[in-house]
């Protein structure tokens, strides 16, 4: 068995007993599954974390929550060990997300929630040795202070639920800055740039202090990784944390033996049913555009089929593209909707999360075009690429040189901003999904809850719940299935031989349905 | 792409003037390249833009950052819609020429970066995210086609002096905030030159703060439930107090432009359809169903001298706070209808990120007449009027008529009926565009110049003392 050694030197003995403030890697010597299987029992509770919060779950349910999940996962047989698994597991999954811009921010957000909600179960002297361990030496208001705004401070108590303050109620008065959140919720009461925070709600100020030291001690693993551990551990750990950050712990959906496949006449009814938004997106994102009624023109040629030329290409490249992902130790299946959101769908892409692109990409450009129809088509098709152009926000951007030296006889006009929300709206409506549902689901994707904005999907669009959530396009379709058969509602399902599955890859339907 | 140049050479007839050819003074409204031109080379206060960017950093004190405004992006719109980002200049003469030179028309101030933006993809290369904002006003952006849903007036990118106490409004509310709750001092507020403002929040503090607190005082604003447009309350005010923000706001500010101002201007119960809108938020039906019965019957018979929308608005006060409305929800409905109404309803995306652009003050908003552009966009631009984007003094900000901002070619009328007054040294100060400029330097610059310098000083000295103290352990 191979020892993991750490060369970090550190102590973890004046750390508060069970809730660690992770500021050095433990001087500890790990077996290298427990390496990986620490991570995974970690993993699962961030996991679980990140689910309650898509889903909008109320502070009290989200401690619960965090309490089962902690409880469940994190133990372990040996008393002793527990916290050594607390931390081990914290420093590992560091390690594998830290890698990216992405990555980093789940985990921040993930650990910072687990965290608040562990900072929230301790006792309050407890709270306030970690208080201390952050250095937050703020001097609690004075009570002359405290008369002065004794009022405004019980009517902010009031305007969020809270008991009224009294002369025993500590507040500690702090920079507004460094309780972004309780600023955020109207929390507290702000005078010139300071915030009056109540001990009971000081929980912010420690999390806003873990949070940027998390934040800052990520970017710093990262730069180690990439210019140390990567290289020296390749044979070792580097396998292991690359596996772990795309590791997808719910079914297994890559397996295609159990499954029949569809045949390409069917798939247009199945589609119909039971695909979720991402893969009936090519469509709707022809024909769902608001466009202006001089544009209605090109609303017939966007749905039409391109050239076979084309179309050969477009497929031939994404089984290359399919069969270039394989091989990867734990990337059961890359395209899980973590994997989906997170990507962003490059120039003439046609995958991507649309709940979250079409909130953020659209953009119209249109062309004055030369008579002539072939023209016209092969312009049209590229047209779409330049739905991807810059916003104020984003730089992706094809210049209008680039469209010149395909087109030379295209001649740019005008790039405006369309309201990409009302595509989303529009796809969705085609989708049968009521406006109340509608309303529900966009108000998800504005918070960027957009796996959660699909699981409402799908509960409109079956009228029943779906209390797992949508993780993966393949899981919303065999949900699907399994909803339509139970109601006999289409017997396609049973045409096809009981559970169906397409075990595509997302270009490759879409190349299919092209 | 193949866009005809801008002809040169155009200019100085506006300036000499030549009274034969051009009918008097008077200048055809538009917008085109060779105004914008003459904007550009004489009135348009460079020297002051760089002033204001630069904070302190173009002066000789050793504190000084020599690459500061360097690494400031700023953003030109070219004449053929062509978008050009990360433009970035390292002296007040070689931002001066560009602008001159390029013309845009329009010219976004973006973030300081770390490092200077047009040599991004130097440093991209050397891996990392070298390449990051660190610093950047806190803007906010209010539009009034936002607020279409409450104004019966005009819609769209109209505006009128019925619905510009909006804006008013919004000035106020936030200028107070921004001062009183978050102890920012430096706030320049700048007609966005067409249908909203633009706010400039310039301290130090401001311009440091982290995209998270950026959106934390977006949020603190914020009382409008996101865009839930299914659903009749559009603000839902909760708990048994409103926070003191609120408070201050609705008792100093939106009660008394609500009921003195847009409820008669903006005739909010005129209509049955206007009047439904309101009954919808209110959650008892049978109050609902009250009001609405005595609104139809009125409709037949009315015969009052008052104004219709303040009877029924009374009427509908009367019956939501009377005694026997003990629960909470119903008496909070009439601050909702309020806050609905009136309360201020900010781009929240601009705020909440340091990479975001905003129009610098003193832009020009272009008006097309020419036909190279789509039907579409041609009419959105002719509808709106070449407005220069002129400071708003916050304290005065009932007096701002968006009506009577000068427009360029008015400017440029101005400019030569006194092309020949010797006495004024600059040439702005011919026009209309004077008052603006020199409102600009007053009430905003200078102070901010003199707090960036003691800033500087007091870090400088901070840093001295503890380089001192260093050396003496």
């Amino acid at each position: 068995m191979e020892i993991v050694r750490s060369q970090r030197k550190s102590s973890v003995t004046d750390v508060a007993p069970t809730l660690p403030l992770y500021r050095s890697a433990p001087a500890l010597e790990v077996r290298l599954d427990d390496f990986e299987l620490f991570a995974i029992d970690r993993l699962r509770v961030l996991k679980g974390i990140s689910d309650g919060l898509s889903r909008g779950r109320k502070p009290e349910e989200m401690e619960k929550l965090v309490r089962d999940l902690w409880r469940t996962n994190m133990r372990h047989q040996n008393t002793s060990e527990v916290i050594n698994k607390d931390i081990i597991s914290h420093f590992v999954l560091r390690l594998v997300y830290c890698r990216t811009e992405e990555l980093r921010k789940w985990f921040l957000s993930m650990e910072t929630t687990l965290f608040r909600y562990r900072f929230r179960l301790e006792i309050p002297e407890a709270q306030r040795a970690l208080m201390g361990e952050f250095d937050l030496l703020y001097k609690a208001v004075g009570s002359a202070e405290f008369e002065s705004v004794k009022e405004i401070l019980g009517q902010v108590a009031r305007s969020i639920g809270q008991p009224l303050p009294n002369a025993d109620t500590i507040f500690f008065k702090v920079p507004f800055e460094e309780v972004p959140e309780l600023v955020a919720g109207r929390r507290v009461y702000i005078c010139k740039g300071y915030a009056y925070v109540p001990m009971n709600q000081v929980v912010s100020l420690v999390v806003t202090q873990f949070r940027s030291y998390l934040s800052k001690a990520l970017v710093l693993t990262n730069r180690k990784w990439t210019s140390t551990i990567r290289e020296q551990e390749k044979d070792r750990l580097t396998p292991i944390v690359e596996a772990l950050s795309t590791s997808y712990l719910g079914p297994d959906y890559s397996q295609p033996k159990e499954f029949a496949e569809i045949s390409i006449k069917d798939i247009d009814q199945v589609a119909n049913t039971s695909f979720p938004l991402c893969m009936r997106h090519l469509f709707e994102k022809g024909v769902g555009l608001k466009l202006d009624d001089a544009l209605a023109f090109w609303r017939a040629e966007f749905s039409q089929k391109v050239g076979t030329e084309r179309f050969d290409k477009e497929y031939a490249y994404s089984i290359r593209h399919n069969y270039g992902k394989e091989g990867k130790r734990t990337d059961y299946t890359p395209y899980s909707c973590q994997k989906i959101i997170s990507s962003t769908p490059g120039v003439g892409d046609h995958h991507g999360c649309p709940y979250r692109h079409f909130r953020f990409t659209l953009k119209l450009m249109h062309f004055h075009l030369p008579q002539g129809h072939a023209t016209r088509q092969n312009a049209v098709y590229h047209s779409e690429i330049t739905f991807f152009l810059s916003t104020q926000t984003s730089t992706v951007k094809l210049t209008s040189k680039q469209i010149y030296d395909f087109y030379h006889d295209c001649f740019l006009l005008v790039c405006l901003l369309l309201e990409s929300e009302e595509n989303l709206r529009a796809a969705l409506g085609k989708m049968g999904v009521s406006d109340r549902a509608v309303e529900d689901i966009m108000d998800k994707v504005r918070n960027r809850h957009y796996q959660l904005a699909c699981t409402l999907t799908f509960e409109a669009v079956h009228d029943s719940s779906c209390d797992a959530g949508i993780n993966h396009p393949n899981q919303y379709f065999s949900d699907s299935q399994k909803i339509l058969q139970s109601k006999m509602v289409i017997p396609l399902g049973e045409q096809l031989g009981g559970m169906v599955c397409i075990c595509m890859r997302q270009h490759e339907l879409v190349d299919r349905k092209l | 792409m193949t866009k005809e140049k801008v002809e040169d050479g155009n200019d100085d007839m506006l300036i000499d003037g030549e009274p034969e050819q051009r009918q008097g003074n008077a200048i055809p409204e538009g917008f085109n390249a060779n105004y914008l031109k003459v904007y550009y080379g004489k009135l348009f206060p460079h020297a002051d833009i760089f002033k204001w960017i630069s904070y302190g950093n173009d002066g000789k004190h050793p504190a000084c950052d020599q690459s500061y405004f360097g690494r400031r992006e700023f953003s030109f719109t070219l004449d053929n819609d062509i978008y050009v980002r990360f433009q970035s200049f390292n002296s007040a003469a070689e931002l001066e020429n560009s602008i001159k030179e390029k013309c845009p028309f329009k010219i976004d101030i973006g973030a300081v970066y770390s490092v200077d933006p047009a040599k991004r993809h130097a440093y991209a290369q050397a891996g990392d995210n070298v390449f990051t904002p660190v610093e950047r006003e806190l803007v906010f952006d209010i539009d009034m086609s936002d607020y279409d849903d409450v104004r019966y007036c005009c819609s769209g990118a109209d505006v009128c002096l019925d619905c510009w106490p909006l804006m008013t409004i919004a000035v106020k509310v936030i200028n107070t905030a921004l001062r009183d709750d978050f102890g920012f001092n430096h706030i320049l507020w700048v007609y966005s030159g067409r249908r909203g403002v633009h706010c400039w929040v310039c301290d130090g503090r401001a311009r440091r703060l982290t995209n998270e607190q950026r959106a934390a005082i977006v949020d603190y604003f914020r009382v409008y439930k996101v865009g839930n447009e299914n659903s009749h309350k559009k603000v839902s005010l909760m708990g048994h107090a409103l926070h003191p923000f609120l408070a201050r706001s609705y008792t100093e500010v939106l009660r008394a432009f609500f009921e003195e101002k847009l409820l008669c201007s903006q005739k909010i119960f005129a209509t049955e359809e206007r009047f439904e809108k309101i009954l919808k938020m209110i959650p008892d039906d049978s109050i609902t169903s009250e009001l609405w019965g005595r609104w139809q019957e009125s409709k037949r018979s009315s015969i009052s001298k008052e104004d219709l929308n303040v009877v029924r608005w009374e009427q509908l006060k009367h019956m939501l706070q009377s005694g026997k409305q003990k629960v909470q929800g119903l008496r909070r409905c009439v601050e909702e209808i309020v806050f609905s109404y009136t309360y201020p309803r900010l781009d929240t995306e601009v705020s909440k990120h340091m990479n975001h652009l905003l129009k610098a003050p003193f832009c020009v908003h272009p008006k097309t007449g020419a036909g190279c552009f789509s039907m579409l966009l041609n009419d959105f631009l002719s509808s709106l009027p070449g407005r220069v984007c002129v400071p708003i003094d916050p304290d005065q900000c009932e007096e701002f008529d968006p009506t009577t901002v000068p427009t360029l070619s008015k400017l440029l009328e101005e400019l030569n009926m006194g092309g020949l007054r010797a006495d004024i040294d600059f040439d702005w100060d011919k026009t209309s565009l004077g008052k603006s400029v020199r409102f600009f330097r007053s009430s905003f610059l200078q102070p901010l110049l003199k707090s960036c310098k003691e800033e500087m000083e007091s870090s400088y000295n901070a840093k001295l003392q503890h380089s001192k103290n260093s050396i003496s352990w």
